[in-house]
């Protein structure tokens, strides 16, 4: 189970990546062996503002129709075209090709509250 | 992530469950099964993929623990007419040896549950049963039982385990070389006290087979060695409904009858009357309002689930899906809705309703895949 030391981690499953205040954001290596085979990501729109907790986008395994809740708040600005085409890069390659969606963030202390990696592997057993 | 779905839950503790546990939970486990609760049970939906177990039974052999299905022996003179004032089928027609699909409906006509009825000999009967039906089927049957007719409850002794796939012949004659299986749809009786059936729920050629429970992980490990890949409750509902083959508690219901699910073929109105038989006979002669349509997606999308509403072309609610996922063998949606015969039939377009995304899909003729051992 990879959970690398550079990203934060929510407690539902999802990590990000700042960079500046553009936060990267996908699914744990750890969800996505929960999931199974992703088919499907319901991918938020660009410009669209996401609440801290808020649920911009879907992820479809075989059997299960999972939110992908954002994190920290802010406002969409880029979204991976790729898992739409081949959503089993979700599953392949969670933390690189798999990322879901990146947020203009409005408080970057938002991430900082997040778990590292040491509390989600704890989280998780 | 929020995780929506009955089947993807958070491993309950052991200790403070009230599930009851195949006795091949051991080998599950050290399968790598993910387990879930349904019907009762604790049982894996899947131990890697559901898409590549999926396939293994399309393309070679899988192996499900069905050990939470229930089997129940009617035995005793007067069994088969009991069995026929029961049953929706005409239990006459089943010869030593042989088995045949049937329902035990309410007075309404409704599907308390549906099942599978082996004639083993004379007067002596082995049914297969839902087990979230279990309860309500030995009440209903067992409070209209009539003198010399005994109604034996085998699920609690019992453990089951289906071989599915191409290669299913294959992996039986490795561990009972020898024994031939019997023909398609058949039964027959192991030394040992086991039985084996050739029936299934994937469409594929193979065998489901009934032992003591205690000899339950020992037989599914060895299956497993001889090459059948261990398979969950996920692959078992894609291979099922690719087939068209109902589940009950979402295909059929108490509120529904065999007329309207489709499954006119397994009733058999002349045979003198059964349960629930007048509602059947009118909705023969009638044609029935609904029936349960399959729906298959006309371009990818995100996978159809159970409870997504149906629309009109023009927008207008026709119904709601009982069963919906993604095609591993189509790689596209696939569902079934009971929708009203007035306004569609096969070839009609319509809207699936995915969390507010519509997205377009066409009525189709069942099933909607053809396994290669009913092709030709």
């Amino acid at each position: 189970m990879k959970v690398p030391e550079d990203l934060r981690y929510h407690q539902s499953h999802e990590w990000v990546r700042l960079e500046g205040d553009t936060a990267t954001i996908g699914v744990t290596d750890h969800a996505q062996e929960e999931l199974t085979d992703v088919v499907f990501v319901e991918l938020p729109e660009i410009g669209r503002t996401a609440d801290a907790g808020g649920a911009p986008a879907v992820v479809d395994s075989v059997k299960a129709a999972s939110d992908i809740y954002s994190p920290v708040a802010g406002e969409v600005v880029e979204v991976n075209d790729a898992v739409e085409a081949d959503p089993a890069l979700v599953n392949t390659d969670p933390y690189g090709e798999g990322w879901i969606y990146k947020l203009k963030v409005k408080d970057a202390s938002q991430v900082e509250g997040l778990m590292d990696a040491a509390a989600y592997r704890a989280m998780i057993g | 992530m929020g995780l929506t779905s009955r089947w993807v839950v958070p491993r309950l503790p052991r200790v403070s469950d009230s599930l009851q546990h195949s006795p091949i939970e051991s080998v599950h486990e050290e399968l790598g099964a993910r387990m879930v609760p349904f019907a009762g049970w604790s049982m894996p939906v899947v131990y890697g993929s559901i898409i590549d177990e999926h396939r293994s039974v399309r393309e070679k052999a899988g192996i499900f623990d069905i050990s939470h299905m229930g089997q129940f022996v009617v035995r005793g003179p007067g069994s088969e007419a009991w069995l026929n004032r029961l049953l929706a089928n005409n239990v006459a027609q089943l010869s030593d040896g042989t088995g045949q699909y049937s329902f035990l409906l309410n007075e309404q006509g409704g599907v308390i549950d549906d099942l599978i009825i082996y004639r083993r000999g004379a007067d002596d009967y082995f049914l297969v049963l839902n087990a979230a039906k279990l309860g309500e089927d030995f009440e209903s049957m067992g409070a209209r039982r009539e003198d010399g007719v005994e109604l034996i409850d085998l699920s609690a002794d019992f453990a089951g385990m289906a071989v599915q796939g191409p290669a299913s012949a294959e992996v039986w004659s490795k561990l009972f070389p020898g024994t031939e299986l019997p023909p398609r749809n058949g039964i027959a009786g192991l030394p040992g006290g086991g039985v084996v059936c050739r029936t299934g729920y994937t469409g594929e050629d193979g065998f489901e087979y009934f032992c003591p429970a205690s000899e339950a992980a020992a037989a599914f490990r060895s299956f497993v060695d001889a090459g059948a890949t261990a398979c969950g409750l996920g692959a078992r509902d894609t291979l099922r409904l690719e087939m068209c083959y109902p589940l009950n508690g979402n295909d059929l219901s108490p509120e529904r009858t065999p007329i309207e699910a489709g499954l006119g073929f397994f009733v058999d109105l002349e045979k003198g009357d059964f349960i629930g038989r007048e509602r059947l006979a009118v909705q023969k002669a009638d044609g029935p309002e609904v029936r349960l349509f399959a729906i298959e997606y006309v371009d990818k999308g995100a996978p159809p689930r159970a409870g997504y509403p149906v629309l009109s072309e023009a927008g207008e609610p026709l119904g709601e899906l009982t069963s919906g996922v993604l095609s591993p063998s189509l790689g596209r949606g696939i569902a079934m809705a009971y929708l009203p015969r007035s306004a569609v039939k096969v070839g009609t377009r319509v809207q699936i309703d995915v969390r507010g995304r519509l997205f377009p899909a066409v009525v189709v003729k069942k099933p909607f895949y053809k396994p290669a051992s009913q092709k030709g």
